[in-house]
This record gives C-alpha cells, structure tokens and sequence, in this order.
C-alpha cells in the first residue's frame, strides 16, 4: 500500500514509523526545515520537505499514482481541510483522514465532505465523560455520515426510568433502547425488562435526540 | 462583510463604504481597526474560522463577502463555508497561489489571484519594452 502522510509531527511522524515497519510505502512530507532534518536522518528518502497544501508538492510526493490513503495530520485544521480536498477532489484518492486539532472546527470539516476525521480533544471528553456518570449520557459511537449514533444513559436511583418496564418509558423519536448492564452482565433489553437503578443502559438514536432520550431515561 | 481587514482587505472595505455599501470588517488583531482611518462601518475582532464571530458580522443577512486573510488556505475554508451555510449570497476569495486559486474556481469558488495578475502585468511590461530579448538575432 502507497501512504501520503501531510505533517511530521508526534502524530505523523509516529503513523510514519508505523506504516513503514508493517512494510508499507509512505512519504512524509513536513515543512519545517529543522522538523524534516531531525526526521530525514532517522527515516530517511520517506520524508519530504515542503508544504503539503502546495499542489506541485503533493505531486512531488506522488499524489497523481495515486496513493490508497493520504493522512492530513498537520497541526492547522486549514491545511488540513484542503490538503483532503485536493486528494480526494483533484487526484482519486478513496481514502483520505484528517485530524481536526480545535473541536469547534469539525463542522466545518463534516460541511466540506471531510467524513473521515479524528479528534483528539473529542475523544478525550468523550473518556472523561465515561469516567463522571453523573452526566448520565455517554457517545459510545457516532456514525456522523449514516446519521446514527450509539449512547450509554447510567440510570440513578431517582431516574424517571427506574423501577419502569421498557414499554412503559416515553422514548422520545428516533431513539431506541438496545442493552442494559447490570452486574457486569449485559443483555437485550425486551419490552418487559424492567429498567433498575444503577442499571448502564444502551441506546440507538438519531443525532439531536439525546438531550431527549437523558430527559426520559436520566432525569435533568 | 470583509473578513481579513489587512492591505488589500482594509482597502476594498473603504472603496466599498464610499460607494455607499454598509460594510463590516473582522480581523483578529484589533489593531487592524486602524487601516481604516475615520471609519463609520462595523469591525468585529476574531478569528474567521468561528461562525459565531461571521455571525456577529452580520454574515445571515450579508449580501457579498470578500475573504481576503493572509492565509490562503484559511481563506478558501472560510469561503466554502460561507458560500455553503448562508447562501445565495456572493463570495469572492482571495488566494495567492496560483494552482490552488484555478483548484478552488474549478469548484464553484469564485478566486481572486494577485500573483497570477502581477505575474501577467509583469510579463507584459518586459514585453512592452523596446529592448530586444538577449540573443535574439534581428
């Protein structure tokens, strides 16, 4: 597999020497002159000094074979968006990631066609959400292009939910409750299962439910 | 609204304002406020990138946006994202590089390149001159 990774930093440069030891062909293209010495003298011809939103550069670095994937990693969510613009866009290229370095900006990213994005700020909320239930609702996954998403609701004693069978839960639409944990077990919920405090309870929803599905299932 | 209040974009805010537009500028220095002179329209200060800063610009009711900050790739992003959550109205982007000025108006974005002007008037001024080319024979 041909990779194109835009950006030397600790994440490119760390997806670099990945890619590279599972035996895969990658240039690593990095614009800071000092950045790319440093790497050049441990990886190598895989680095290339320019900068990535530059068309003629990515065509240096080979994004006319074109590659199977580009990884747009710089640190500016700019650069970012256009380098998986002029991938995707201009050359093929199936697959493009981009890494959304300020939160606020991923919708810019989603309204641009960039459906591949990771985040790292995001994903750490998300872990630090887990970690206080006392919020109640926890994103598991989110299928942003499919328009799904899979949330855990921690019901409390006082929950509007507790002590209710499934049947009888106002569920607001678009939202469906799939699972429930209790005792490190985990089951399907039925119609009739009964919802018990300290119950972790799984739920398939539509985006822009959730605040709904916590009011029915959680409380305020 | 004029969203990079620097040279090119203070300018084209004043040429504007005096032909009887009702003009606001955004620019993350605030210091940018001074390329303006005695100005009467609205600045606001932050960063293009937020839609909450083009929305206290007013961008919702906005009739023509000029994106012109000092980052073309920030300008073409800032670009999109107008021309696609608050058309119809006009935008016009400036971008420095040539390729990816003719990248983003095969798009749909209208660019504005200065480089591939200059290099144009440039050319045509070495051209227009009496001097012969080196070597030419004749």
């Amino acid at each position: 597999m041909y990779a194109i990774v835009a950006g030397g930093g600790k994440v490119g440069a760390n997806v670099t020497r990945s890619l590279v030891r599972m035996g895969h062909e990658v240039t690593l293209i990095e614009q800071r002159r000092d950045r790319f010495e440093q790497l050049e003298s441990e990886l190598g011809p895989t680095v290339f000094l320019g900068d990535a939103t530059e068309i003629h550069v990515l065509e240096a670095a080979g994004i006319a074979r074109p590659p199977s994937i580009v990884l747009a990693v710089t640190g500016d969510d700019e650069d970012n968006i256009v380098i998986s613009q002029i991938a995707k866009e201009g050359y093929g290229v199936q697959k493009a990631i981009a890494r959304v370095n300020d939160p606020r900006n991923q919708t810019h990213f989603d309204l641009l066609g960039i459906t591949q994005t990771v985040c790292a700020t995001s994903g750490l909320l998300g872990l630090v959400e887990h970690e206080m239930p006392e919020h109640g609702l926890v994103k598991l996954l989110e299928l942003r292009t499919e328009g799904l998403e899979v949330v855990e609701l921690h019901v409390h004693g006082d929950a509007p939910a507790a002590g209710k069978r499934v049947a009888g839960i106002a569920l607001p639409e678009g939202a469906k409750l799939v699972s429930v944990m209790r005792n490190g077990v985990g089951e399907i919920v039925r119609e009739d299962t009964v919802i018990r405090p300290g119950d972790q309870v799984v739920a398939v929803l539509k985006p822009g439910v959730e605040e709904k599905l916590r009011r029915a299932v959680v409380g305020a | 609204m004029i969203v990079g209040c620097g040279r090119t974009g203070s300018s084209v805010a004043k040429k504007l304002a005096g032909a009887g537009w009702d003009v606001t500028c955004v620019d993350e220095d605030e210091t940018a406020l001074g390329r303006l002179g005695d100005w009467r329209g609205g600045f606001v200060v932050g960063h293009g990138m937020e839609l909450e800063v083009l929305e206290r610009a007013g961008i919702a009711n906005a009739d023509a946006a000029v994106i012109a900050t000092d980052g073309d790739n920030s300008n073409v992003v800032i670009g999109q994202v107008v021309q696609r959550r608050y058309q119809p109205i006009s935008v016009v982007v400036r971008v420095l590089d040539p390729r990816r000025a003719e990248f983003y108006a095969e798009r749909g974005l209208q660019t504005v390149c200065p480089t591939k002007t200059a290099i144009a008037t440039l050319v045509d001024a070495v051209q227009a001159s009496t001097a012969e080319p080196v070597g030419s024979s004749g």
